[in-house]
């Protein structure tokens, strides 16, 4: 019996072995974060912290609005850092960039993530026995609204009365 | 799994083959036989003879076999316009691939079954040719085939109240199929993929009458492959064009797993219910959903005992 | 050369005929017209011409070849009352039904061509150039007893012909092993045929151990129906002799097989329907319809109908030695075992199909086209081979200088 090479165990030893909060980021090629086009880095706007009250923001409104992920409870500044607005950060301060938001979802979705890290929840792509791609959580879940979207099906097959006619 | 009905490696096995070539009496056995056939059928004599000529590919020796495929290659990419390449990989050695479906995560959209499409050249219509069904079952009757159909068309996909249970070929420890074949036209290889010669196969359906899955699929007209959307990148036993009235099926992609890629309709999914990898690596995503979830097979009971599970992630 | 006259005699006497004759080879002509006709289509165009499916790839072309494997079986299992009976012409049963089982195997074998998607392919099963799968595929053992089959049937009709047309008794040491051989042949191209479906695990309707014992009670009607039209259709037109007593026996026999057949179905419903498992269902798309979909229902019954009156008629002595009642009863039985045993076995088997899906079959306009043609050529080698065996039989077509006897004068038992 022999293995896949090393190379190709790679990302999932070392996903293994970091502690579930400190997987870094060298570890997993991954999807970059579907941001909205021009959107980042938010310091373009946010140059500074702004007040920390939630309130009915005049802007990023559509997404307040359309906000599902915990609401009422939450709001912006639970997840995006204040001071370092290109930045998330976890519960214990810890600022995390956008392309390791998995970590920031981790922190609730534990089971998830742990799945996640070894393949069983999510989605990769690239070779099964080498180098992947990750799709990371914010590829498939808006994070804003993360329930998965219903879509339009491809259409269905043709039955066999209409086959050849 | 009968190692005499293996295709011979071309890259690293050439001593597996035996004798290469026809000798002279069974040439004109067949010249003479090839053209009565050709009498009576009306057609070129010349294709008739080299279809008699043909033997089973576990008869080919390796340079016969890279012959054929050259002639492939050059018959096809005149034919399609482009350059096709045919290869005939073989097994890796230390492999032996599994399939995990997420039941909770199929939305049924259909994504794989079109991208399948695509990648291995199927029929596109007239016959219409699929490899991947996607069952609509209902909640409240669980995996009940009475209550399945596969010709759901709503707007919106998932429906509530239902879920879905894509069908392809299960790649049984014990196929059925492979036992019926009275040419060995189709036999299980040593990395767990049922393959069928496309060459070899008479069209006498008991294959697509043995399996318990719907997967084997029959040319029933010559198959409708329009040049621009054909895929070059071929593998005789996988994807390359195939005849009329020969039959098909899903082969896990073995034109790109058999070098790492991942079969396209795991990359489609837009949901990740897909899993695929090596049962011999513990850490291959497929043990992983192993060792984390209970995984079921389809149709446990007819012991065919699949190497394509299903199982509830949540 | 004496085989080469033979061959010679022969030829001239299938030409040679009275108007009767000569209009039914004509229609004969022109079904096998319609066959070619709806073969080149298929040809042309594919099984796609036919209503066949990947939710039905067995119909109406395996449903004939299944049906017709009873044909050919039973025929010569009427050699076994020949031989237990005592009858004088067992010579001409024995032919006869040789005669009949060759023809129904040239059937056979081409409604299996007519169904295959590369017949150009057929080489692929032969040992020698192709790569027979024995002994795990079935239809791989169907093609080999079935032409060793037909082999044997040929070799025994042509040496007793073929002696007798030389005037000569036939070699009993030669004939009467190859003849009791062909017995167990018979079953075992039948049992093969039944094993061809009851292996598939797939198909709950097919994978029973009923199954083979029910095709062999089944062939146990149908094959002798043809026979006993037949010796009467002879002992009018020609001079064989065949005795009431003997045709009666034939259909004591078969009143036991039809009765049996009977049984085995009322013990396969009673299974079916006391245990309601998801396998009930093909049986119910066969005799009840599911939802809307019935096409097969009114045939199920009509067969049962069938085979229930041709029991009666057979079971009562009066019924069958009454020489109407008798010929209904035959007619009656051909046609339930035809359906029963063809589109009733197939049919149910695969719809719905294994993953649920129900898609009503009937046979196209090519398929009915092609069985017509198949049909065709089976009665024309049958009517040809009657043509020239029974004036062998009766002594009147013989070789320059032979004697002249017609060869049941001389029947040794």
């Amino acid at each position: 019996m022999k293995f896949p090479s090393w190379r190709a165990l790679l990302p999932l030893a070392a996903a293994l072995l970091a502690a579930p909060l400190a997987a870094s980021a060298e570890d997993i090629q991954a999807q970059p974060p579907p941001f909205t086009e021009g959107i980042f880095p938010c310091s373009q706007c946010h140059d500074k912290a702004g007040d920390p009250a939630p309130r009915q923001l005049a802007f990023h409104d559509e997404i307040q609005g359309g906000f599902k992920h915990g609401a009422p409870d939450r709001w912006c500044l639970e997840c995006h850092d204040n001071g370092k607005r290109d930045f998330l950060h976890l519960i214990n301060g810890k600022k995390v960039p956008f392309t390791e938001s998995y970590q920031l979802c981790g922190q609730c979705h534990g089971d998830k993530y742990r799945d996640w890290k070894v393949g069983v929840h999510g989605k990769r792509i690239g070779m099964w026995n080498g180098k992947k791609t990750y799709f990371l959580c914010v590829n498939c879940h808006n994070p804003h609204n993360p329930r998965f979207k219903a879509l339009k099906p491809e259409p269905p097959p043709i039955p066999p009365q209409e086959q050849g006619r | 799994m009968s190692h005499r009905n293996r295709l011979p490696v071309i890259q690293d096995a050439p001593g597996e083959a035996v004798g290469a070539g026809t000798s002279r009496r069974d040439f004109l056995r067949n010249a003479a036989a090839g053209a009565v056939l050709a009498a009576v059928a009306g057609c070129k004599p010349e294709a008739v003879v080299e279809e008699l000529q043909r033997r089973h590919l576990s008869e080919l020796s390796p340079e016969r076999l890279q012959s054929m495929l050259g002639k492939l290659e050059k018959k096809w990419s005149a034919k399609y316009g482009k350059e096709v390449t045919v290869s005939a990989k073989g097994p890796m050695p230390g492999v032996n691939f599994a399939y995990g479906l997420d039941l909770s995560r199929c939305i049924g959209c259909r994504r794989c079954v079109y991208a399948c499409v695509k990648e291995n050249n199927q029929s596109r219509k007239n016959p219409q040719i699929q490899w991947i069904r996607v069952l609509q079952m209902d909640k409240e009757h669980g995996v009940a085939l009475q209550h399945a159909t596969p010709y759901y068309d709503p707007e919106k996909v998932p429906e509530a109240g239902h879920f879905y249970m894509p069908v392809q070929c299960q790649q049984c420890r014990h196929p059925p199929c492979t036992k019926v074949c009275p040419v060995k036209a189709t036999w299980k290889e040593p990395d767990g993929i049922v393959v069928i010669d496309y060459d070899w196969c008479i069209g006498c359906r008991c294959c697509t009458a043995a399996c318990p899955y719907g997967a084997r699929k029959f040319n029933w007209a010559e198959p409708n492959l329009p040049a621009a959307e054909m895929n070059p990148v071929t593998d005789y036993l996988g994807n390359r064009p195939r005849p009329m009235g020969v039959v098909e099926k899903c082969t896990f992609c073995l034109q790109r797993t058999r070098s790492g890629r991942y079969p396209a309709c795991v990359e489609i999914c837009p949901v990740g219910a897909r899993k695929f990898g090596n049962l011999l690596d513990p850490e291959s995503e497929i043990r992983q959903v192993m060792d984390r979830k209970r995984v079921f097979v389809f149709k446990e009971e007819l012991a065919t005992e699949p190497q394509f599970y299903f199982f509830y992630a949540t | 050369m004496a085989f080469g006259e033979f061959l010679q005699g022969a030829a001239k006497q299938v030409v040679t005929g009275g108007k009767a004759y000569k209009a039914w080879v004509a229609l004969l002509v022109v079904m096998i017209g319609i066959g070619l006709v709806g073969y080149s289509r298929q040809w042309n165009q594919g099984l796609l011409a036919t209503n066949m499916r990947d939710q039905v790839t067995w119909a109406f072309y395996i449903g004939n070849f299944t049906f017709l494997v009873g044909v050919a079986a039973a025929a010569v299992l009427l050699v076994v009352p020949a031989y237990v009976y005592h009858w004088k012409p067992i010579k001409e049963v024995v032919v006869l039904g040789e005669l009949l089982a060759i023809s129904a195997l040239i059937m056979c074998m081409m409604f299996i061509l007519v169904d295959m998607g590369r017949p150009d392919r057929l080489t692929h099963i032969m040992p020698g150039p192709g790569s027979p799968n024995w002994p795990q595929s079935m239809l791989s053992w169907d093609a080999m007893v079935l032409n060793l089959y037909l082999i044997l049937n040929l070799v025994v009709v042509l040496h007793i012909l073929y002696r007798a047309y030389r005037g000569k008794e036939y070699a009993k040491l030669f004939v009467v092993p190859l003849v009791l051989f062909s017995i167990p042949a018979a079953v075992g191209i039948h049992t093969v045929t039944a094993f061809l479906y009851a292996g598939m695990a797939a198909r709950p309707y097919w994978n029973a151990g009923i199954l083979a014992p029910k095709f062999i009670a089944s062939a146990f009607c149908s094959g002798p129906a043809v026979m006993i039209i037949l010796f009467q259709v002879l002992r009018k037109t020609t001079a064989i002799e065949i005795k009431d007593e003997a045709i009666w026996k034939v259909a004591e026999l078969m009143a036991y097989a039809m009765f049996f057949n009977l049984f085995l179905l009322g013990a396969e419903i009673f299974k079916e329907y006391y245990s309601r498992t998801e396998h009930l269902l093909y049986t119910q798309y066969l005799w009840q319809g599911i939802g809307n979909n019935r096409a097969l229902v009114p045939f199920a019954w009509f067969s049962l109908f069938c085979s229930v009156m041709a029991t009666i008629i057979f079971v009562v002595p009066a019924g069958r030695r009454n020489w109407v009642t008798l010929n209904i009863g035959a007619v009656l039985i051909f046609a339930g075992v035809y359906i029963e045993k063809g589109m009733g076995l197939v049919i149910p088997g695969m719809t719905p199909d294994t993953l649920g899906e129900i898609y009503e079959y009937r046979p196209s306009a090519v398929e009915w086209m092609v069985a017509i043609g198949v049909f065709g050529v089976g009665a024309l080698v049958f009517t040809t081979l009657v043509n020239v065996a029974v004036p062998i039989m009766t002594g009147t077509l013989r070789a320059k200088g032979a004697p002249v006897t017609p060869l049941g004068a001389e029947a040794g038992h």
